[in-house]
């Protein structure tokens, strides 16, 4: 069987203007969601504050369960329903971070049931995050996200045109800036920055034209996923940030494929202009690439719906990012590839070709 | 042909291996002659999986630092009265430093060697002359305070070791982490509010005398005369839950305490059914129990628990023997509680919760059905597909994949990893991704062939010009599981070994496995045509 026929030749690069307009208006209204929403973006891994998962034996709603928070100066929480339809678990988040002895999920519980009644609601999740420990995971996931940038900057670098000399030079002024940089006080946040904008500077000098376009697909596909999460009102834990990165590497993974392609075909030395040369690879990869994210999408979806509530955001960033990962390694990747050469002109390309 | 065989023959050893390691997990009840001779090992499953609490305490250790500070203080009162040297005060200052008037400066030589012999951890930081008085001030140092801080943590650790075996937790895993922190694990426990009140109580047992002179209420307002202090008793009406405090006034001056308790039980009140708990003393605790209550016959005694008085009983005789008892209105769990923290002994410093995290049992239930529902409709899908994509191919393909999942457990079985509900989640991302080897391969066989190319010769061309380009395609994931490896806590951890492990697996299964497949069917069986 076969969807998509050998022959096929869709002109993909002729519709870059296009995609690029489309990733620009995601790109921004991403940006507008996540400025808007604010620091509520973050969940209590990160904010601090506890959450409560409670099971009630009848079906009820937020507001009465509002209700019944009141004499324990709760009802300014934020609950909400939690899992699948006819559940009736409802999740209930607080900035309260209790470090003394409090006895906060028994409280609660007693104070509903004396609303509700004896043993209608079991505390099923706790999950408590103390301000000191908020920060130390915040650092964390900025620790991860940056490390790997990092890794994955100074492996594509080496990766498309294997010559070392670029590479160590791009490793070197790397790890030369952000310790520089680490030395001056700044932080991981503006760090994480400053390496992407190193990455893509060394790219430019270094004429690095297939490390800068994947580079660039993968910041276009974090910041569309993260933009998503702003505007599906979902918030970042520690799973999420994992999503994001294994996003990363989803996406450069499709990216290599393409331009593998790419490559092996402008080697194969036929007098073709260049943006032809990139869409026939794209057209050659078309059935995998739409192959592998039908497969992976199948999974994710089934671990979206069927998952259940814990997983369900964790779930959500990897279905956005495998969405996204595949349309930028067409869309994205590829078409920068084809705006360098523009702007470089066409001289090179008739060069490489001959050789 | 040879290499065919020991290709074959490799395969299937590790297929084999894993499936010894993987067996604990699956089978119910293993033979006594299995468990003797290989590995009995069932697949750890996260606290998220199975129910449990996390719970990251801070030890305040730099109040283990003030109390040794504040007993120093206490200790050198009594030194210096024994020496006959009159002093005008000693107090604690700051967190380790203690400050000394004496009235006469001649004195000074003779508190300077009983400080050396008596209080080698203090050193005298500055000396001043003020108005015909001398003013010392004592410090601990640095190296010591550190020492101390460093003792109070690992002392901590131990205690709520001791009382956590008490409380009867099954494989608890309890640890410090970094310079002042504990962290405990507690998997399956029932009532994770119990659990914690009884960590976390300092259980600092204390002896006062209550004060008869003065009136509470004065001192309630803000009137407390000097020596003394106010405590607290909490009574929790059981219908009501309401809690009832009352105060007492309180001697500053701790008698006696807990250090001595050799044991403590709970019995039955016989009169009025309530339970109370019973401590005993050591013989030094017994000799100092019996001069305290002979000195203050007639006079109250509080029992202090945390700063909550328990009870403050009138001392009708004086007590031999070693023997006393906390009455309170507890109810049986409490007082078993109360009686394992005071057996376990005291914490040296007071510790507060920095993270929780408790899942239900029913929860943890809930969500290994869910994860392996998603598994289940996810790995048929993928399945199915491949089938009805490649045909025979797509089978090949699928039994890589099945080898996979194996492959997976078992290595998280045999490394003693910890799966957890993403990580459940990295093994059906690992299932959609993994088969991504095999579509590249396929693609380029079905391009080799479309050029003409004999199966055998498409095979060859296929899966070298792909394997390279799968890879380093799976390196930048590796990347991203490697890091969160490292960064990762519980359960996003769990995500990234089923990860990585389900990356490495799948280069061996899809690109080694599937070839030695088709090489047997083309080689042995003489299969002209490929099913692609």
């Amino acid at each position: 069987m076969e969807f998509i026929k050998p022959d096929i030749n869709i002109d993909f690069v002729g519709r870059r203007k296009f995609a690029f307009t489309l990733s620009l208006v995601l790109i921004l209204i991403g940006l507008a969601a996540l400025i808007w929403r604010g620091s509520s973006l973050y969940g209590i891994d990160f904010a601090g504050g506890t959450v409560i998962q409670l099971r009630f034996s009848s079906p009820t709603n937020a507001a009465k369960i509002k209700e019944g928070l009141k004499p324990i100066g709760l009802d300014r929480s934020a609950i909400q329903h939690f899992g699948g339809e006819g559940e009736n678990v409802f999740l209930i988040r607080t900035d309260v971070s209790r470090s003394k002895l409090a006895n906060l999920s028994k409280e609660l519980k007693d104070n509903l049931e004396r609303l509700y009644g004896e043993n209608t609601v079991t505390v099923e999740r706790v999950e408590m995050v103390g301000p000191k420990v908020g920060k130390d995971l915040r650092q964390k996931a900025l620790l991860a996200i940056y490390y790997a940038l990092l890794l994955i900057a100074i492996y594509i670098s080496w990766r498309f045109e294997q010559k070392l000399m670029p590479a160590a030079i791009m490793a070197g002024a790397l790890v030369l800036g952000v310790l520089g940089l680490r030395k001056v006080g700044m932080g991981i946040p503006m760090l994480i920055v400053a390496a992407l904008v190193i990455t893509m500077v060394c790219c430019w000098f270094l004429k690095l034209k297939y490390a800068l376009g994947a580079v660039t697909a993968l910041i276009h596909d974090v910041l569309i996923t993260v933009g998503a999460f702003a505007i599906a009102n979902k918030e970042f834990d520690l799973t999420v940030v994992a999503a994001l990165l294994t996003i990363i590497g989803y996406s450069l993974n499709d990216t290599i494929i393409v331009f593998d392609r790419i490559r092996e075909n402008l080697r194969k030395g036929k007098r073709r202009e260049f943006a032809e040369v990139v869409n026939a690879s794209i057209n050659q990869t078309l059935s995998r690439t739409i192959l592998t994210s039908g497969t992976t999408l199948a999974v994710v979806t089934a671990l979206f719906i069927l998952g259940g509530g814990v997983i369900h955001d964790f779930a959500f960033a990897l279905l956005v990012g495998v969405v996204v990962g595949t349309y930028s390694s067409i869309f994205v990747a590829s078409p920068i590839l084809i705006a360098w050469e523009a702007r470089l002109g066409s001289a090179r390309v008739r060069a490489t070709a001959k050789s | 042909m040879k290499d065919l065989r020991w290709r074959a023959a490799l395969v299937l050893a590790v297929f084999v291996v894993a499936l010894v390691y993987l067996l604990p997990t699956l089978g119910e009840e293993l033979p006594e002659w299995w468990i003797k001779f290989f590995p009995d090992k069932k697949i750890n499953l996260g606290l998220d999986l199975q129910g449990g609490m996390h719970l990251v305490l801070e030890v305040e250790s730099d109040k283990a630092v003030e109390n040794t500070v504040e007993r120093f203080a206490q200790e050198m009162k009594g030194e210096m009265g024994t020496a006959h040297i009159r002093f005008r005060l000693i107090e604690r200052q700051g967190r380790d430093g203690v400050r000394l008037l004496l009235p006469k400066e001649q004195d000074w030589q003779q508190v300077a060697d009983l400080l050396k012999n008596k209080f080698p951890l203090l050193k005298v930081k500055d000396r001043t002359l003020v108005q015909d008085q001398v003013e010392v001030l004592l410090r601990i140092e640095e190296s010591q305070v550190s020492h101390i801080k460093k003792l109070a943590v690992d002392q901590g650790l131990e205690t709520i070791r001791n009382r956590i075996d008490q409380f009867g937790v099954s494989e608890p895993d309890i640890r410090t982490q970094g310079q002042n922190r504990i962290l405990i694990q507690l998997p399956g426990i029932k009532d994770p509010q119990r659990a914690i009140d009884l960590i976390g109580k300092t259980a600092l047992l204390e002896f006062k005398l209550v004060d008869e002179q003065h009136s509470v209420a004065e001192a309630e307002k803000g009137r407390v005369p000097a020596g003394d202090k106010i405590y607290y008793s909490r009574k929790v009406d059981p219908v009501t839950g309401q809690v009832r405090r009352s105060a007492y006034l309180l001697k500053d001056r701790t008698l006696m305490t807990g250090e001595y308790l050799t044991n403590a039980e709970v019995r039955i009140d016989s009169q009025y059914n309530r339970p109370y708990v019973a401590l005993s003393f050591d013989d030094r605790g017994g000799k100092l129990f019996e001069k305290i209550t002979g000195e203050n016959v007639k006079k109250r005694l509080a029992i202090v628990l945390d700063d909550n008085v328990y009870s403050a009983p009138v001392i009708r005789d004086r007590i031999s023997g070693g023997n006393a008892i906390i009455e309170g209105q507890f109810t049986m769990d409490e007082a078993k509680d109360l009686a394992v923290v005071l057996r376990a002994g005291s914490l040296p410093a007071p510790v507060q919760i920095l993270e929780e995290r408790t899942v239900g049992q029913s929860l943890g239930r809930d969500s290994i059905r869910k994860g392996l529902i998603s598994m289940a409709v996810g790995g048929v899908l993928v399945v199915i597909f491949m089938v009805v994509y490649y045909g025979g191919s797509g089978i090949i393909a699928d039994l890589a994949l099945i080898l996979n999942i194996v492959l997976i457990m078992a290595a998280l079985a045999g490394f003693g990893a910890t799966l957890t509900l993403p990580g459940i989640a990295g093994i059906i991302l690992t299932i959609g991704m993994a088969v991504d080897a095999n579509v590249l391969i396929f693609e380029r066989v079905r391009e080799e062939l479309r050029l003409g190319k004999t199966p055998r010769a498409a095979l060859d061309t296929g899966y070298s010009r792909a394997t390279w380009t799968i890879v380093d395609a799976n390196v930048t994931t590796l990347i991203a599981a490697v890091v969160l490896l490292q960064f990762g806590t519980g359960p996003v951890k769990g995500f990234a070994i089923t990860l990585s492990l389900g990356i490495a697996a799948s280069m061996f299964t899809a690109i080694f496995g599937t070839r030695l497949l088709f090489d047997y069917l083309l080689q042995k069986r003489r299969m002209k045509t490929l099913s692609i």
